[in-house]
C-alpha cells in the first residue's frame, strides 16, 4: 500500500512538468493553429537558463525567482521566434509553419551547445525541500510534494485567465474565428504574440522546475516532444483540464509501467493514446474539429498537369546525368547519389499521401524503417535470399499501412497526424525493445545484396531503376482515375462522396500504396548500407520527410523529390562543420520565409508571374 | 461619410466588382440590392478590407481604408455584421458581446449590454448560454448586438434577413429603424426587397459587379424594368 501511494505521488509529481509544457503547446496550437515543433526547445532552454540563474541567485528565494525568471526569459525568446520567424509565414499554406519551427529546433540546439556545452548538467536541489518525507515507510521527496501542490494553482491561474478576463475571452474567440475577431476591431497580431509568450513561458517554467529532478541536457527537446504531443492529443486539443488529466494519466501509468512491466516504458504512452483516440477520436475533453471553421485563407489547389515537353527534356537530361555518374569513378559520389535517390523515393511516397491525399502523416518513417526491417529480419532469421527479402519489404510495409491506415483514417486533421505518429512510435519502441528478435538498439547487421548486385556501381544502377521507377509510378498513379478520386476526396470530401466515390476507401488505398512505396525505399536503403537501426523508424526520420515535402512544395508534384534532393545535398555539405545544425536551421527558416510555397511552388509562381502579366491585364480590360 | 470610388475586387482570378462607386451620407440607411453572386458581399468585405480591392479608393470620414488591416477599419468605427453571422459558438452570449466591446466614441451613441438586452430581450434570457444553443434568428441578433458593442459610426449589415423567420425579420426592421433614430448610418445588403423598402431611404442595385441603379427607393419603384432585370422578386 505504502509503495503504491509513493508511486502514485511520483507519477503526480512528474505530471507537473508534463502539464506545464503541454498546456503551452495546447494554447499556441489553439489560437495560432501552428503545430509548434520547437516547443520542446523552449522547455530545454528553460532548464538551461534556470540552471545558469541558480548558479548566481542563492537560497530558496534565489531558486524560485530563477524558476520564474526562466519562464519569463523563455517567454521573451518565444516572442522573438514568433515575430521574426512565424509572422512572415502566417499566410502560407496550412501546416507550412511547422517547417519553420523545425528550423528553430536546429538553431536552438546549436545555440545551447555553444553556450552550455555538450555535457549534461545536474540540476541543483531546491533549498528547503531537499529531504524526504516517509509515508508508511516509503520515502517521498519533499520536492515532489511541492510540485504536486503547485500544479493545481497553475491550472487554476490559466483557467482564470482564459475564462474570466477580457484577454482570455479574446483568445478563445480567436481560437474559433480569427478573421471575425479582427473585424470587431481587435488586433490579432498582438494576441498571437501574447499567446506565444505565454506558451513559451509555460514551457520554460516546466524546464526550470524539473531541474532538481532531471537536470538539463541537449536531448531534452526531442525527448519531451512526443510526450507533450501525446498529452495534448489525449486531453483534447485546446483543452487545459484535458491536458492536466492526460498528463497525470500518462505520468502515473508510466511510473507503474517502469515498476511492473519495464519493457513497456517506451510503448506505454502511445498505447494509451491509441486506445483513447480509438474510443474518443477528439481526445478526452476535446471537441470535434470542423474543417474551415477557423477562417483559414485557403487558395484553391492548382490542377496538376501532365509534364510538358520541356519538363520531360529536363528530367531526361537529369536521368542521363545520373546514369553517367559512375564515369566519375568516385565511390563517395555513388554512395551519396544512392542515398539521395532512396530519400527522394521516400519523400515522393509521403508527398503522394500529403500533397495529393491531403493526409498529413507524422509517422511515415514507420513504413520506410518497416520495409527495411522486414527485409533485414527475413535475411537474419529465415536466411532468405536478397531478392525475396526485397520483394517482401513493400508487402510488409504495405501490410502495416493497411492496419495503421484503418485505425487512423477515422480521424482527420491534427488528430489523424498525431495518431499516425503514435502508432509509428509504437512500432519504433517495439523494434527498440524487442532485443532478441530485432537486435534492439544494436540493429541488424550483415544484410548485403546478392552477388550480382554486390558491386557499388551495379547497386547504384539498381537503385536508379527501382528508385526512379518508383517515383515515376507514383507520378503515374497521380494521373490515373484513382489519383483523381484521391484529389477529389482531399478537396471536397462531401462532394466526392456525393459523386459516388468511397472517399475513406480511396484514402485507405492511398495510405497503403504510399506505405508500400516507402517500404521499397526502405529495402533499397537496408541493402545499400548492409544494416538497419531503430533510428530509421524514429520521429526524426518522419519529420525529415515532412520537412522536405513542404520545403520542396506540397502543392507541386515534383516538390517531394526536389526538396529531398536539395536537403540531402545541403546536409552532406553542411555536416562537415561543427555548428551545422545552426546553419541548416537558419537556411530552412530562410527558405520558408522567402519561398512560402516551397521551392518548386515558388519558382513556378515567379515563372507564372513573369509570363502571365499580359493575360491578367487583358482580363481586366475586357470587363 | 463613406465614399467609394472605382473599386475593382477579385477572388483569385475572378473579377467580382467592376469600377464600383457610391457613397453614404451621415444618418442614411442605404440598401445594396442584387441577386446572388451580384457582388453584394464582396462590396461589404471590400469596405472591411477582408477582400482587398486591387484598384480604387474607399474613404471613411476622410480616412483612406484601402491597405489598412481589417482591425484598423473596425477601430475607425466601421461595424460589420457578416452574412454567416459568425458568432463564437463556444463562448457565452455575454462573452460574445465582450469580444465586440470597444471604448466609447465621441459624438456616437454609446451602447451597453443593458441597452442591447433591452433591444433584444431573447438574448438577456440566455446570456449565459453558449452561442451554439441559439436559433438562427437569435444568432443574427447576437451578431448585430456584438457589432453594436463597438459603438460603430457606420454599420454594414450583410443579408440579415437571410434564412430567418418572417416574424423575426419584422423585428429586425424595427431594430434597424431604431438605429436610424440614433443617427447611425447603415449599409444593408439585401435580396428581400420588401424588407429593404421598410427601412431604407435609398437603394443601390448591382449586377455582375456593376452598378445599375442608385437613387431613392421611390424612383426604383417607378422603374419596374430595373427591378425585373436585376432583382429576383
Amino acid at each position: 500500500m505504502g509503495l503504491f501511494v509513493a508511486q502514485l505521488l511520483t507519477g503526480l509529481a512528474n505530471a507537473a512538468t508534463l502539464f506545464l509544457v503541454a498546456s503551452g503547446l495546447s494554447l499556441i496550437f489553439g489560437v495560432t493553429r501552428i503545430v509548434n515543433f520547437s516547443h520542446g526547445s523552449f522547455y530545454m532552454l528553460g532548464a538551461f537558463v534556470g540552471y545558469s540563474l541558480m548558479q548566481v541567485l542563492p537560497g530558496a528565494i534565489g531558486f524560485w525567482s530563477s524558476v520564474i525568471l526562466s519562464g519569463l526569459i523563455v517567454g521573451v525568446i518565444g516572442v522573438i521566434v514568433e515575430v521574426l520567424v512565424l509572422r512572415p509565414v502566417y499566410k502560407a499554406p496550412e501546416l507550412f509553419q511547422l517547417v519553420a519551427t523545425f528550423g528553430v529546433i536546429l538553431v536552438i540546439q546549436d545555440l545551447a551547445l555553444m553556450i552550455w556545452g555538450a555535457e549534461d548538467v545536474l540540476g541543483p536541489r531546491a533549498p528547503g525541500l531537499k529531504g524526504i518525507v516517509r509515508f508508511m515507510g516509503e520515502p517521498i521527496p519533499k520536492y515532489d510534494l511541492a510540485l504536486i501542490a503547485i500544479t493545481p494553482f497553475v491550472l487554476f491561474g490559466l483557467w482564470y485567465l482564459l475564462t474570466k478576463t477580457r484577454v482570455g475571452v479574446l483568445v478563445r474567440a480567436a481560437t474559433q474565428d480569427r478573421e471575425m475577431v479582427a473585424a470587431l476591431g481587435v488586433n490579432q497580431s498582438w494576441l498571437f504574440t501574447g499567446v506565444f509568450f505565454l506558451g513559451a513561458a509555460l514551457a520554460g517554467l516546466g524546464g526550470a522546475i524539473q531541474l532538481p529532478k532531471g537536470g538539463a541536457d541537449l536531448l531534452m527537446d526531442f525527448n519531451i516532444l512526443a510526450a507533450i504531443f501525446v498529452v495534448v492529443v489525449i486531453g483534447g486539443m485546446g483543452s487545459l483540464p484535458g491536458a492536466y488529466i492526460a498528463a497525470v494519466l500518462i505520468s502515473v501509468l508510466n511510473v507503474f509501467g517502469v515498476a511492473y512491466i519495464p519493457q513497456s516504458t517506451l510503448v506505454l504512452m502511445f498505447v494509451v493514446m491509441a486506445v483513447v483516440l480509438t474510443i474518443r477520436p477528439y481526445g478526452l475533453l476535446g471537441r470535434e474539429e470542423v474543417a474551415g471553421e477557423h477562417g483559414q485563407v485557403g487558395e484553391p489547389e492548382k490542377p496538376i498537369k501532365p509534364a510538358s515537353g520541356r519538363a520531360r527534356i529536363v528530367v531526361g537530361l537529369l536521368l542521363l546525368g545520373l546514369v553517367c555518374l559512375p564515369l566519375l569513378d568516385s565511390h563517395f559520389v555513388l554512395i551519396l547519389a544512392t542515398d539521395i535517390i532512396i530519400f527522394c523515393l521516400f519523400a515522393a511516397s509521403l508527398h503522394f499521401l500529403l500533397g495529393l491525399g491531403g493526409l498529413v502523416s507524422f509517422g511515415h518513417a514507420a513504413y520506410f524503417g518497416g520495409g527495411a526491417y522486414v527485409a533485414a529480419l527475413l535475411v537474419t532469421h529465415a536466411n532468405a535470399p536478397m531478392e525475396l527479402a526485397f520483394l517482401m519489404a513493400p508487402i510488409g510495409a504495405g501490410f502495416a499501412a493497411v492496419i495503421i491506415g484503418w485505425l487512423c483514417l477515422r480521424l482527420t486533421g491534427v488528430y489523424f497526424a498525431m495518431l499516425t505518429l503514435a502508432l509509428a512510435q509504437l512500432l519504433w519502441s517495439l523494434v527498440f525493445q524487442w532485443d532478441e528478435f530485432t537486435g534492439g538498439d544494436d540493429g541488424l547487421v550483415d544484410i548485403w545484396p546478392s552477388a550480382w548486385l554486390s558491386e557499388a556501381t551495379t547497386y547504384f544502377f539498381f537503385t536508379v531503376i527501382i528508385g526512379v521507377g518508383g517515383i515515376l509510378l507514383l507520378r503515374h498513379v497521380a494521373h490515373s482515375p484513382f489519383g483523381y478520386a484521391l484529389r477529389a476526396s482531399r478537396d471536397s470530401n462531401r462532394q466526392a462522396e456525393a459523386t459516388g466515390i468511397d472517399t475513406k476507401k480511396i484514402q485507405w488505398m492511398a495510405f497503403t500504396f504510399a506505405g508500400a512505396m516507402a517500404g521499397v525505399s526502405g529495402a533499397l536503403f537496408v541493402f545499400s548500407k548492409g544494416s538497419v537501426f531503430p533510428n530509421e523508424l524514429e520521429i526524426a526520420k518522419s519529420f525529415d520527410g515532412i520537412i522536405v515535402v513542404f520545403l520542396g512544395g506540397v502543392k507541386t508534384l515534383s516538390g517531394g523529390v526536389v526538396g529531398a534532393a536539395s536537403l540531402e545535398l545541403v546536409k552532406d555539405y553542411l555536416t562537415r562543420f561543427e555548428y551545422w545544425r545552426l546553419a541548416l536551421g537558419l537556411l530552412i527558416i530562410f527558405v520558408v520565409i522567402v519561398a512560402p510555397h516551397g521551392i518548386v511552388g515558388s519558382i513556378r509562381r515567379g515563372y507564372e508571374r513573369l509570363f502571365s502579366r499580359s493575360t491578367t491585364r487583358v482580363d481586366g480590360e475586357s470587363s | 461619410m463613406l465614399e467609394i470610388t472605382d473599386i475593382n475586387s477579385f477572388y483569385g482570378k475572378a473579377h467580382i466588382l467592376r469600377d464600383l462607386s457610391f457613397s453614404i451620407k451621415p444618418g442614411e440607411v442605404v440598401s445594396l440590392l442584387g441577386r446572388n453572386g451580384a457582388g453584394k458581399t464582396t462590396t461589404v468585405k471590400s469596405i472591411m478590407q477582408l477582400v482587398k480591392p486591387q484598384t480604387g479608393q474607399i474613404f471613411f470620414d476622410g480616412v483612406e481604408l484601402t491597405q489598412l488591416p481589417t482591425h484598423k477599419v473596425a477601430k475607425l468605427g466601421v461595424g460589420y455584421v457578416p452574412e454567416e453571422r459568425r458568432i463564437f459558438t463556444d463562448l457565452t452570449i455575454s462573452e460574445n458581446l465582450e469580444v465586440g466591446r470597444q471604448p466609447p466614441r465621441e459624438g456616437v451613441f454609446e451602447w451597453t449590454t443593458d441597452i442591447l438586452f433591452d433591444l433584444f430581450p431573447n438574448l438577456l434570457e440566455r446570456k449565459n448560454n453558449r452561442g451554439k444553443a441559439l436559433s438562427g434568428g437569435e444568432q443574427q441578433m447576437l451578431s448585430i448586438a456584438r457589432t453594436l458593442m463597438g459603438n460603430p459610426r457606420l454599420l454594414l449589415l450583410d443579408e440579415p434577413s437571410e434564412g430567418i423567420a418572417p416574424v423575426i425579420v419584422e423585428q429586425m426592421a424595427q431594430t434597424i429603424l431604431r438605429l436610424k433614430d440614433e443617427g447611425l448610418p447603415v449599409l444593408l445588403s439585401e435580396q428581400n426587397l420588401h424588407f429593404a423598402r421598410l427601412v431604407s431611404d435609398r437603394a443601390i442595385v448591382i449586377e455582375g459587379g456593376l452598378k445599375k441603379f442608385d437613387g431613392a427607393f421611390s424612383e426604383l419603384e417607378a422603374q419596374p424594368e430595373i427591378r425585373d432585370a436585376y432583382l429576383s422578386v
